[in-house]
């Protein structure tokens, strides 16, 4: 999603947000992250001014005092950068892929299931599947903080039975244009 | 994940991690050898903090990291951040070679009988914010500047106004935004109306 993204030319402009759809979106990360009031609260205060950012293909970029915060596809979930997710570890369901992942995946490569299956990767148990359609947290075998984000494009336990095909669609990852992005 | 959850007096807001990133490749410290410029990561974390540096480089370190991969696959990827680190050194020479070569031009257009506007291009390559610095230019001059596509598609500044003489003085005394702009990649040129029946 971020691989080519300039500023001087995908930011079609700058809004702020009504208080109103500012409560709609404060509901749905409640909603949709594994976040509680408080921490959300520590992180975007209610008092404090967000910023949308419109951008190009109907990315909607949401800041305040010019810092990402998280982001959207046209009207889909919600995902905190890259950055928040390296401090809040815990906001989004986490899977991993394997060493011999990593470099494809920070060339902006869909994660095939086989990359997930293996043994340095990670899908989480039966009990706890996670649905098709999930931005998940992507988290590397041997390392520490999340490599990237993505989306599911099918159930985890489908991952483990097909184990062909991406898995995990790549939205955002260390070093692309995002990430370089640290004010806008 | 080692997550300290510090209450505060009122909030319960859990606190977050605080990640240490690397200057050189802005990466968090483990994906160094994954960018293209370790080398210098290495170099740079050696000197600013030993502990961390042994950290991920001790030969401890290197045994652990291998995991779950082969003898074999980690000695291609360590050739391949080898290569990658030797084409990123030679992409930021030839970008560096294309900077001090690339020219600015500063044209004077006329679009009405002695009515001018001035556009300016090529100042992003030095790394100049168009929008800030046509700011600048609307300021200083008091009139109408922005940022435009030309008919090729790049962008430039278009400022109302014959001001291609005040530009280049600007650039020559490198004001504000315009600091470290080479003055000899100025290129002023002339775009005379074309009259019908000359
Ligand atoms: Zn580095």
């Amino acid at each position: 999603m971020f691989k080519k993204f300039s500023p001087s030319t995908d930011v079609s402009g700058q809004t702020s947000v009504k208080t109103s759809v500012q409560r709609s979106i404060r509901s749905g990360i409640l909603s949709q992250w594994s976040i509680d009031q408080d921490t959300l609260e520590s992180i975007w205060p209610k008092k404090e001014p967000l910023i949308l950012v419109k951008c190009r293909e109907h990315i909607s970029i949401y800041t305040l005092h010019g810092e990402p915060l998280f982001f959207q596809h046209f009207d889909g979930p919600f995902y905190p950068t890259l950055r928040m997710v390296h401090k809040y570890p815990f906001l989004l369901p986490m899977v991993r892929v394997d060493r011999g992942a990593i470099r494809f995946l920070l060339a902006g490569a869909h994660m095939m299931c086989p990359g997930l299956t293996s043994k340095g990767g990670y899908l989480p148990p039966p009990d706890k599947e996670i649905k098709a359609g999930t931005p998940v947290a992507i988290f590397a075998e041997g390392k520490e903080h999340a490599v990237g984000l993505g989306i599911t494009k099918m159930d985890t336990e489908e991952m483990r039975r097909v184990n062909k095909n991406t898995g995990i669609e790549t939205v955002t990852y260390l070093g692309d244009d995002l990430w370089a992005l640290q004010k806008l | 994940m080692a997550s300290a959850a510090a209450p505060e007096a009122s909030s319960q807001a859990i606190s977050p991690i605080q990640v240490r990133y690397c200057e050189v490749c802005t990466f968090p410290l483990e994906y160094c050898e994954f960018g293209s410029s370790f080398t210098k990561c290495k170099e740079s974390l050696a000197e600013e903090d030993e502990d961390l540096y042994d950290k991920y480089y001790s030969e401890e370190a290197l045994q652990k990291k291998l995991g779950t991969i082969s003898l074999e696959a980690q000695s291609k990827l360590e050739k391949d951040a080898a290569a990658k680190e030797a084409k990123a050194e030679k992409k930021a020479d030839a970008a560096l070679k294309k900077k001090m070569a690339s020219q600015i031009t500063i044209k004077r257009i006329e679009r009405h009988k002695r009515k001018y506007v001035t556009s300016i291009h090529g100042l992003e390559a030095f790394g100049v914010d168009l929008k800030k610095v046509a700011k600048q230019f609307a300021q200083k001059f008091a009139t109408g500047a922005s940022v435009t596509k030309n008919p090729q598609g790049q962008d430039e500044i278009v400022v109302q106004g014959d001001v291609s003489g005040d530009i280049v003085e600007m650039i020559e005394d490198g004001v504000g935004l315009l600091k470290g702009v080479p003055k000899e990649n100025v290129v002023e040129v002339e775009e005379k109306k074309k009259k019908a029946g000359d």
